[in-house]
């Protein structure tokens, strides 16, 4: 359930007498933790949605299922790189898959192609309630990261810290292939203007199946990586989908630079939310989203269409 | 004439149902229809005749739900608790229209998925005002004019009831000029602003329409199972409203109902039977978007007429050769 995040804090009540200052710091790294899990998540989301013009319901879909897929592969005995590595690979082919099959056969109808991801995604919650039951599955850290890092006296959890590299090395690497190379500019060329792009001799088509294998593979990669903080448990999609939703509309769909900013604003407003009003935590995460709604519709990082 | 015929006759069918049909688990089940018909014909106003596909509607209608539970229990009579269900549901309607009508298409569809969740998390998560994913008991059902509900043959007439009132509402509002300006503001947005129509107003009404009638749905469903919990609110049911609505054919009367029926046939029969309703609900999602887009009553239609063309064609092949 959505108060995982906040029991991944300590959860007892002596949490509370901890000096107020290393309190906040505390809520700041679980912030940035679940900031870098989200953009994980939202990176591939926002350029589906930039690219196809479709929310892809499924995405949440692909977090759980991808991390289910960890710890299957976990307890098959690999270790928790190559697990989650295997779970991108896997989630990626099945993303490429449900491209090919269902959302290319009603290209052109976006909104017969949502109503087919959400229809995938009760089929996804129902299967993997069948295979791994109900009770919620814990990964265990990796044990080269179970350590704490002393930062300026104060003691930061590496495995925390890790999340939060990955996700800016992924991000650079993605910033990297969308702004230097060919297929990148293409895949921007599809976003800004894709019957233009297709006239000039893009397979737009070719790309929105890239696009959806990687942004599946991510959110695999992304399950696998939160679970030893979130747990894997049934409703960890229903949990996710929502957050990579409000990203996107903050940040802009199709924009990179979006996804990243609109993740750590979320990872933010969750973990102080729901430190500081816990009844309330999900209104206040949806406020800036109506702010935006409101003043800047296309998001703080998007073009006017 | 004959439109009003059958519908005599069906009116006739269902208000006799409790007595040719005595075992009270099928009543309960046709009371249960009834309720989820109501809901469905309130999306089917938004998602039907104006083009905008709502994935917030259980918001709305949760939300009914558990204002007049939370009057009841404050101790408001029914009747004022119900009043003040509506009155909220209808300011909820208004404020989710203000903010998604904004935009058509999938960004409408989004932000109401949005606001749908703000109002399940709330549920859930409000938990000194809501008691949280407990939910909330109702003692009893409201008794109208001192007659009691209690019996599954006396709430099933009550809902009847509302659900003719209104399948009647939607009749007029379908024949209706208004009803005629919203299909218009669906197919042809700029030719009704040229005409000097205010697209926005005709849908800005039609979500409050369709939100009090999501309310009157809320209501019932309160009634009947005496307790609403979050899964009112959720996607899940918003979901299951819009495949109804999609199942039996957008844009028509007769559709929603029929999808209602048969999305609740099918959950009793299939939960009788295996436990994966959510894998059932979600293949069936899929299957009808991709084989049968404009719905089965529709394309049952179609095929139908499409065999007696073939029939007839090869019938004339016969006769000339």
């Amino acid at each position: 359930m959505p108060n995982t995040i906040a029991l991944a804090l300590g959860g007892s009540g002596a949490e509370w007498t901890v000096p107020a200052m290393t309190l906040w710091l505390l809520l700041a790294i679980n912030s940035i933790t679940l900031g870098g899990l989200l953009f994980l998540l939202s990176a591939g989301f926002s350029l589906i949605f930039g690219l196809m013009r479709i929310p892809n319901l499924t995405h949440g879909s692909f977090f759980m299922l991808g991390a289910y897929l960890g710890v299957s592969f976990l307890s098959a005995g690999l270790d928790f790189w190559t697990a989650a590595l295997a779970s991108a690979v896997a989630m990626a082919t099945i993303g490429g898959l449900i491209e090919r099959l269902l959302l290319r056969r009603l290209a052109g109808n976006a909104l017969a192609q949502v109503l087919v991801t959400l229809g995938l995604s009760f089929m996804i919650a129902d299967i993997c309630l069948m295979i791994w039951t109900g009770d919620p599955v814990q990964i265990e850290t990796p044990p080269a990261l179970r350590g704490a890092v002393p930062i300026a006296s104060v003691v930061f959890p590496a495995y925390r810290l890790a999340i939060a590299l990955i996700a800016v090395v992924i991000a650079g690497m993605l910033w990297l292939m969308l702004d230097r190379t060919r297929l990148g500019a293409m895949i921007r060329a599809g976003v800004d203007d894709a019957p233009m792009a297709r006239v000039v001799g893009i397979r737009v088509g070719r790309l929105f199946s890239i696009i959806f294998c990687l942004g599946a593979g991510l959110a695999g990669f992304g399950g696998v990586m939160g679970a030893p903080i979130l747990s894997v448990y049934p409703g960890l999609d229903a949990d996710m989908l929502p957050l990579a939703l409000i990203v996107v509309i903050l940040g802009g769909t199709g924009s990179l630079v979006g996804a990243f900013v609109g993740s750590f604003i979320v990872g933010f407003l969750y973990n102080f939310g729901q430190a500081l009003f816990p009844e309330l935590a999900y209104v206040i995460l949806f406020l800036p989203m109506l702010a935006v709604l409101v003043i800047r519709p296309q998001g703080l990082f998007g073009r006017q269409a | 004439m004959t439109r009003r015929l059958a519908f005599a006759l069906a009116v006739l069918v269902l208000a006799t149902l409790p007595f040719w049909l005595t075992n009270s688990y099928y009543v309960n089940i046709a009371s249960q229809i009834l309720i989820w018909a109501m809901l469905a014909l309130a999306l089917n106003v938004l998602a039907g005749y104006a083009g905008l596909v709502s994935l917030g509607h259980a918001g709305l209608f949760g939300m009914a739900s558990y204002a007049a539970a939370l009057s009841v229990a404050g101790g408001a009579a029914h009747l004022t608790a119900a009043v003040l269900a509506l009155a909220a549901t209808l300011v909820a309607s208004a404020v989710f229209a203000l903010l998604s009508l904004r935009s058509t298409g999938i960004s409408f569809l989004m932000i109401t998925l949005a606001l749908g969740q703000i109002l399940w998390g709330i549920a859930y998560r409000w938990i000194s005002l809501t008691n949280g994913d407990n939910g909330i008991n109702l003692l009893s059902r409201p008794a109208p004019f001192g007659i009691s509900l209690e019996s599954p043959q006396a709430f099933y007439l009550a809902t009847l009831a509302a659900f003719l009132l209104v399948v009647t509402a939607m009749e007029i509002f379908v024949a209706s000029p208004f009803g005629a300006s919203l299909c218009g503001t669906r197919d042809q947005p700029r030719r009704m602003t040229a005409l000097g129509y205010n697209v926005w107003l005709i849908r800005f009404l039609a979500f409050l329409f369709s939100g009090l009638v999501a309310g009157i749905a809320g209501l019932f469903f309160l009634y009947y199972d005496k307790f609403v919990s979050p899964h009112a609110l959720s996607l899940a049911t918003s979901a299951e409203a819009l495949l109804m609505v999609i199942s039996g054919g957008t844009g028509t009367l007769i559709g929603p109902i029929a999808g209602a029926a048969l999305v609740v046939v099918m959950k009793y029969v299939a939960s009788a039977y295996i436990e994966r309703w959510n894998l059932v609900l979600g293949a069936i999602f899929v299957a009808i978007v991709l084989f049968m887009p404009e719905g089965l009553v529709p394309g049952m239609l179609r095929l139908w007429r499409a065999m007696r063309r073939a029939r007839r064609a090869r019938a004339a092949a016969a006769h000339l050769g």
